[in-house]
């Protein structure tokens, strides 16, 4: 097989294509962090008193927490220490204050959306795409605001959030993934510039998917973003996300959290496709994606539905879950992650079942090429409280090469013995004999491997919004560059 | 113009020398059976047609359609017109099978020059040839070859073949596993595929299926060598004989070197 090992080499050689920089002017504070950065970026965005205070308790906890040197360990990935003094915590495009229509966004941020092929413009209403744009630390642009609003939806970003709806982001900061959580998440709430918000009114349908774009632009600064989503009772939402970053030598972090809270009868469908820089063929850059992903459903029969696509970044580390609070609520986790050259992923979710009848579906799928490494991390705990709790995990992986690693780390805890529990796992190899096979009725070998991996992924495609999923798909053929080896 | 032409080709799979010299001509419209024991090398003469890269050419030389086959890529092969019905096909897992035979299709056209067809193109062309092998419109949009059985795969592939339209097909042991009704349906399907313009070459150890498709011409291969040409009949002389006799004589007259 080795010369088509070959052939799939250079045939799918693709760079990153979205690793270019933009040139603007921006406005950093000092490097590294102690508690007159965390006023200094209060007071940069201008916040209450009730954000400041969170933010230094949160400030104060993952100080203790870096002192112990209790950075999460137990991933199965590999990187040299992370020096937290030597990042730039905030770094925003320098621009006239209070933004009143899109046309006074800085034409070169505008350019690279374009580039990006993310719709800001109000006249491309037709995409159907509400978008809130987040370029280094802070929100530049959310496109829809006023037809949302007329609705009753709120989709702005955080900071304008904290400022017109404090009594939102006072009750619901925090309740699913408290600052407490992990060292990340600590640092995150300690830090965290901007991000999106998005409220929905009893029993609205949000008309239009939302989406936050986010785009890593300046060198040696870390992105921390929060998002906060609250689905009120009986109303429904699909929220869609997506990153890029330039080519950069060094590796840059980027520590996010998500939030979403959905009350009696709601449903909150979060898509991610995740693209960050992945660093180059040798594993020198690449972002950092260290993130904590939480819904709650706290009402009855509500449901979260987390789907993503992770084929960028270094290093992923991440675990999107649900609190299944709400008697007979739903939660569901399809997952597609690449590893390809040296990238490194630990990802999965946590399904924590309280209420009665609450249901869970875990569906991984997991593509190994290179050298990369990739493990499914996911635990289901059903609770003493969960009568009738269900869960079904399905995880997949699949090998390109036999310099790769695909690695599983179930953990389950069942305290109720009325839960039904189903886990099922597959190892397969992309063989000689499929790609021949495909060949032999004409299909270039590239066009063969997209084909078997796209059909691979094909149960958690089918759950992203239309124009996601060929998007994926398309990202998931040049995310292939290099493979087999 | 011949078809095919096969000039002393030699051949080997993991060191071990498998064909020993292959001469044979194909016309267009003709059908031939190669048939032979077990480890002849019946199936590595498919997979070299086929340009199956783990199968070595070490000596002799192909013109398909009077061009180099050897100086190919297998999907250069499939859209130069060489079809092969697998011996034993994939199953790719996910991947629909209208969508991947308009795929297949649809690769060869480009690299033709032709215009793509669309879904909407697509289907009369695939009713039609569900229909010719007596296939239940289920087969569109189930998985490729996941969860077929043998004889589902094997018509599988013949569809593939129908909509493809070949100008040479090679068809691997594609009676093995088959009851006698699938047989009968399959050969049928090949039946109808017979053209003046296209030829076959049907590769089987057994007789019976060349009750069904009727071949101009029968090759006895024995350890890598044709040993015995001969029209329908050779195949009736085989399954009457069994192999054993011919095998004796191609040793007595086989070179001592080999």
């Amino acid at each position: 097989m080795g010369s088509s090992i070959n052939t799939i080499r250079d045939l799918t050689e693709q760079d990153y294509k979205w690793g270019f920089v933009t040139a603007i002017e921006d406005e950093r504070i000092p490097r590294g962090l102690n508690e007159e950065i965390i006023r200094l970026i209060s007071a940069k965005k201008r916040e209450p008193e009730f954000m400041l205070e969170w933010r230094l308790r949160a400030y104060r906890y993952w100080a203790s927490l870096e002192k112990a040197q209790a950075e999460p360990k137990w991933a199965n990935v590999h990187y040299s220490p992370i020096d937290y003094q030597n990042i730039i915590y905030y770094s925003a495009p320098k621009q006239k204050p209070g933004l009143k229509s899109l046309d006074e966004l800085d034409p070169e941020i505008r350019r690279t959306y374009e580039k990006l092929g993310i719709p800001l413009a109000e006249q491309q209403r037709l995409a159907g795409v509400a978008v809130d744009a987040v370029f280094d630390s802070v929100s530049v642009a959310t496109t829809f605001k006023d037809k949302l609003a007329e609705l009753g939806i709120i989709f702005c970003s955080f900071s304008e959030a904290v400022e017109k709806y404090p009594e939102l982001v006072k009750k619901y900061l925090g309740t699913v993934v408290p600052h407490t959580d992990n060292f990340f998440a600590a640092l995150n709430a300690a830090v965290f510039s901007d991000g999106s918000f998005a409220y929905i009114p009893k029993g609205v349908r949000c008309p239009m998917e939302l989406s936050t774009y986010f785009r890593i632009n300046a060198a040696e600064t870390g992105q921390f973003e929060r998002t906060l989503i609250v689905a009120d009772e009986g109303s429904y939402v699909s929220y869609l996300e997506g990153c890029t970053a330039p080519i950069r030598d060094e590796n840059q972090l980027h520590a996010a959290v998500v939030e979403l809270v959905a009350l009696d009868n709601a449903q909150i469908k979060y898509s991610t496709v995740q693209n960050w820089y992945p660093g180059d063929k040798q594993g020198r850059g690449g972002i950092y994606n260290f993130v904590t992903k939480r819904g709650k459903c706290a009402g009855v029969n509500s449901k979260i539905s987390w789907t993503q696509v992770e084929t960028g970044s270094a290093i992923t580390w991440k675990y999107p879950g649900c609190i299944l609070q709400g008697d007979n609520s739903v939660g569901e986790f399809y997952s597609v992650a690449l590893t390809n050259n040296y990238q490194q992923a630990d990802t999965g979710t946590k399904m924590i079942h309280m209420g009665k009848n609450t249901r869970s579906t875990i569906v991984s799928k997991g593509i190994s090429a290179g050298h990369g490494q990739n493990s499914y991390r996911g635990m289901v705990k059903i609770l003493k409280g969960a009568v009738g709790a269900r869960n079904y995990t399905q995880c997949d992986s699949l090998l390109i090469g036999d310099q790769c690693g695909a690695h599983t780390f179930p953990y389950i805890e069942v305290k109720n013995a009325s839960a039904h529990m189903e886990h099922e796992a597959s190892t397969s190899k992309i063989g000689e004999d499929q790609l021949f096979y495909l060949q032999q009725r004409g299909l270039k070998l590239e066009d063969a491997v997209s084909m078997i991996v796209n059909g691979f992924c094909k149960q958690v495609f089918r759950e992203l919004p239309m124009e996601f999923a060929v998007e994926a798909q398309k990202l998931l053929g040049v995310s292939l560059e290099g493979s087999v080896g | 113009m011949d078809l095919l032409e096969i000039r002393n080709l030699h051949a080997e799979v993991g060191g071990n020398e498998i064909l020993k010299g292959i001469d044979l001509t194909v016309h267009p419209g003709e059908v031939h059976s190669i048939m032979g024991p077990n480890g002849s090398g019946k199936s590595t003469l498919a997979q070299v047609l086929a340009r199956r890269e783990s199968y070595q050419v070490t000596a002799g030389e192909i013109l398909f359609d009077g061009k180099d086959l050897l100086s190919m890529k297998p999907e250069e092969a499939a859209c130069e017109g060489m079809f092969m019905a697998f011996q034993y096909p994939i199953e790719i897992p996910g991947i629909g099978n209208a969508h991947f035979l308009r795929s297949a299709l649809n690769a060869m056209r480009k690299y033709r020059g032709l215009d793509e067809l669309d879904a909407i193109d697509f289907l009369p062309l695939f009713r039609e040839k569900l229909k010719l092998l007596d296939m239940d419109e289920r087969f569109m949009n189930r998985s490729l070859n996941e969860g077929f059985s043998g004889g589902e795969k094997k018509r599988n592939e013949i569809l593939q073949m129908a909509i493809l339209e070949p100008k040479l097909a090679i068809l691997d042991e594609t009676d093995s596993g088959l009851d006698i009704d699938a047989l009968r349906i399959v050969a049928q399907g090949v039946n109808a595929m017979r053209s003046p313009n296209r030829a076959m070459i049907v590769v089987t150890h057994y007789q019976r299926l060349l009750n069904y498709i009727i071949p101009d011409f029968v090759h006895v291969l024995v350890d890598g060598r044709i040993v015995r040409s001969g029209g329908a009949e050779l195949a009736l002389e085989l399954e009457e004989k069994g192999y054993g006799w011919i095998e004796t004589e191609a040793r007595q007259t086989a070179p001592a070197s080999a």
